[in-house]
């Protein structure tokens, strides 16, 4: 006799139950701790903070711990944290041109005011296996410079600035920029919001969308203008005190492509920008969400808009690694009326169909 | 009852839930009509009712009694799942039985039981647009419901019978309310649709991923689209449930064994547990 499935909570339980051994690995290694975590596994953590919309190394490193180190799963579990949280207010433009720099280097000029600084990279290593490091040996110290760096370190949009050879930012808005975590995404999306939904996106996403690009599917002939990594001030304004306080400095990653234009009726030739920011170190990222950013921006710029990259409610609407994984994983839930549905219909047309009997 | 330490009653802050609130009430201003709302990044995934969840967050109240189904079942894991998200949460109490709960949520069925005035159906919705698969952009489909320009529409219902001489939508049917929107009724299979109708309780539907709220009023129009030569019809069995010996529920196929054994029983394990009770009564 048939029984209809019963017992799902208790199965949820055990199940979760299950997970948080498997998570726990064999209990004769030791456990795995978030200084750990932060200190050794850090690009993980910027990219679940930056993707997560979060600075907080601690509370990343916790999600990545809690995921098993699947980062998009990470990063669903610090959002879904993050919409708990009050809200303030918004603090101050970065301003990244007073950056303390660990890194900066610019693929358009040989050399420029505070020179290339190459800092921590993994661009001109060997990719050999380093089973030293799986002994568990100590790195040899990094040489100090003899002098300090330049301070005056100006951004290369900035120099191109001064000749008039790249568009100019526009000017501040007096709104504040929108939030698509409290509103909902309308189209055509200004540029506020769409630079909020790239720097939310999947790094994959935007990094195949970026080659896409590259590769003829919307060429946007992009130079590194500059790639720029340190800390920044943020800077937030209480309403009872009126003026800005330093409320804490933050490491990221901010990148300028440069790109041609050719100019059409309302502008002359020009380079144009594109723009990627990222907490910590997001260098893939960062370029890629500039290149995306640049694409995005056909149509204001009277280009041909006929590539995916180029294409505003594609990109926007699929960027999100938490919707897209959610929504493809739903899958997985039970469908049986409707598959029941469809194999009613699937029977009865087959009837009517009289479809010939495969040769035996 | 206790809750979870740390959250609010039903998880959403109050700001948000008036946020949905107000999102509701413009919704049932305008049958069918789908608001924008902003949607929260809630602890499930998107596309496992996050939709619907807000929606039942903003509406329920601590003396509310709270259903949930998926695929017509209170015991399928999502409906564990989110019936135990709300046991936590708010502390409201929960029941299987159709006719005790006041809010109902639901994936892809609508109860056999007939519903009543004062409940609440709240529908989870994948995919809110019922034009989406003729046309992928929002901004253009925002444009066909503001002209009612729902051709499109009908031209895929008139290909289906020019190509195999009958509509070949089963679930997820489209309706007409209130003789004005064109709405996408959630993935419910079209036996259901006629339930929508003219129907007593509140309908609410929520797409947490597309945010988007809509909802059909009580008492309000619901028409499936069709032809006057071909009207719309629903699925129907040769078979009773094997269980409780139903002939007008909507039933699902279980095989039994590997060599095409089959049997049929309801997929709402309320309405089925119910008509058994009944009968062992009356033997």
């Amino acid at each position: 006799m048939y029984v209809a499935v019963k017992g799902g909570e208790k199965a949820i339980d055990n199940a979760h139950r299950l997970m948080a051994e498997e998570r726990r690995g064999d209990p004769a290694t030791p456990n795995l701790g978030l200084d750990q975590i932060m200190g050794q596994l850090g690009l993980a953590v910027d990219r679940v903070m930056t993707e997560g919309s979060i600075h907080d190394r601690e509370l990343a490193a916790l999600a990545i711990k809690q995921a098993q180190g699947d980062l998009v799963e990470a990063i669903f579990l610090l959002r879904a944290y993050r919409t708990t949280l009050l809200r303030f207010g918004s603090s101050e433009p970065l301003d990244t041109a007073a950056m303390a720099i660990r890194r900066r280097i610019s693929a358009a000029f040989k050399d420029l005011p505070g020179g290339q600084v190459l800092g921590p990279t993994y661009d001109y290593t060997h990719r050999l296996l380093d089973f030293a490091l799986a002994e568990g040996n100590q790195p040899e110290p990094a040489v100090s410079a003899s002098e300090p760096l330049e301070p005056d370190m100006p951004r290369v949009a900035d120099v191109l600035g001064h000749e008039g050879l790249i568009e100019r930012n526009p000017p501040a808005a007096e709104d504040p920029p929108g939030d698509l975590t409290r509103q909902p995404l309308t189209l055509p999306a200004g540029r506020d919001l769409r630079l909020q939904n790239l720097a939310r996106g999947d790094e994959g996403f935007l990094l195949a969308l970026a080659y896409s690009g590259q590769r003829g599917y919307g060429n946007t002939h992009p130079f590194a203008g500059e790639i720029r990594m340190g800390d920044v001030a943020v800077e937030f304004v209480p309403e009872e005190l009126g003026f800005a306080i330093e409320i804490g400095e933050i490491t990221v990653t901010e990148c300028q492509m440069i790109n041609q234009f050719k100019g059409s009726k309302d502008m002359p030739p020009q380079f144009t920008r594109g723009y990627g920011l990222t907490f910590g170190k997001g260098e893939r990222k960062a370029m890629a969400m500039a290149l995306v950013d640049r694409s995005l921006r056909a149509g204001e710029l009277g280009e041909d808009a006929d590539n995916p990259a180029q294409d505003e409610e594609f990109v926007l609407a699929h960027s999100d690694n938490v919707e897209a994984s959610g929504f493809v994983q739903h899958l997985k839930l039970p469908h049986y009326v409707d598959f029941q549905s469809e194999l009613e219909l699937i029977r009865r047309l087959r009837a009517v169909h009289s479809i010939p009997e495969s040769a035996e | 009852m206790t809750t979870v330490q740390g959250y609010n009653f039903a998880y959403l802050d109050e700001q948000t839930k008036r946020m949905i609130r107000r999102a509701i009430l413009k919704a049932v201003a305008i049958p069918g009509y789908q608001v924008p709302f902003g949607s929260r990044e809630m602890p499930l995934p998107y596309g496992w009712g996050t939709g619907g969840i807000q929606v039942t967050a903003a509406v329920i109240g601590p003396d509310d009694r709270l259903k949930v189904i998926d695929q017509g079942a209170d015991d399928t894991t999502n409906a564990v799942s989110i019936r135990r998200f709300f046991a936590r949460t708010a502390g409201v109490a929960t029941t299987e039985r159709t006719a005790e709960a006041t809010v109902i949520q639901t994936r892809h069925r609508i109860p056999e039981t007939p519903l009543r005035e004062g409940q609440i159906l709240v529908y989870q919705v994948p995919i809110p647009e019922p034009l989406r698969w003729l046309e992928p952009r929002e901004t253009e489909t925002r444009k066909m419901h503001a002209l009612a320009d729902y051709g499109a529409m009908h031209v895929k219902l008139y290909e289906d019978i020019a190509r195999f001489g009958r509509i070949a939508t089963t679930y997820d049917y489209p309706v007409l309310v209130n003789g004005r929107y064109l709405m996408r009724p959630s993935p419910i299979p079209k036996f259901d649709n006629p339930k929508m109708h003219m129907n007593p309780a509140l309908q609410l539907f929520g797409a947490g991923r597309e945010k988007r709220i809509y909802a059909v009023p009580p008492y309000t129009d619901v028409k499936s689209l069709d032809f006057e030569d071909h009207p719309f019809e629903v699925q129907t069995w040769d078979q009773a449930c094997a269980l409780c010996g139903s002939s007008d529920s909507f039933l699902d196929e279980v095989v039994t064994d590997d060599k095409g054994g089959r049997m049929y029983v309801c997929s709402d394990t309320d309405h089925c547990a119910d008509r058994q009770q009944r009968r062992e009564a009356a033997e």
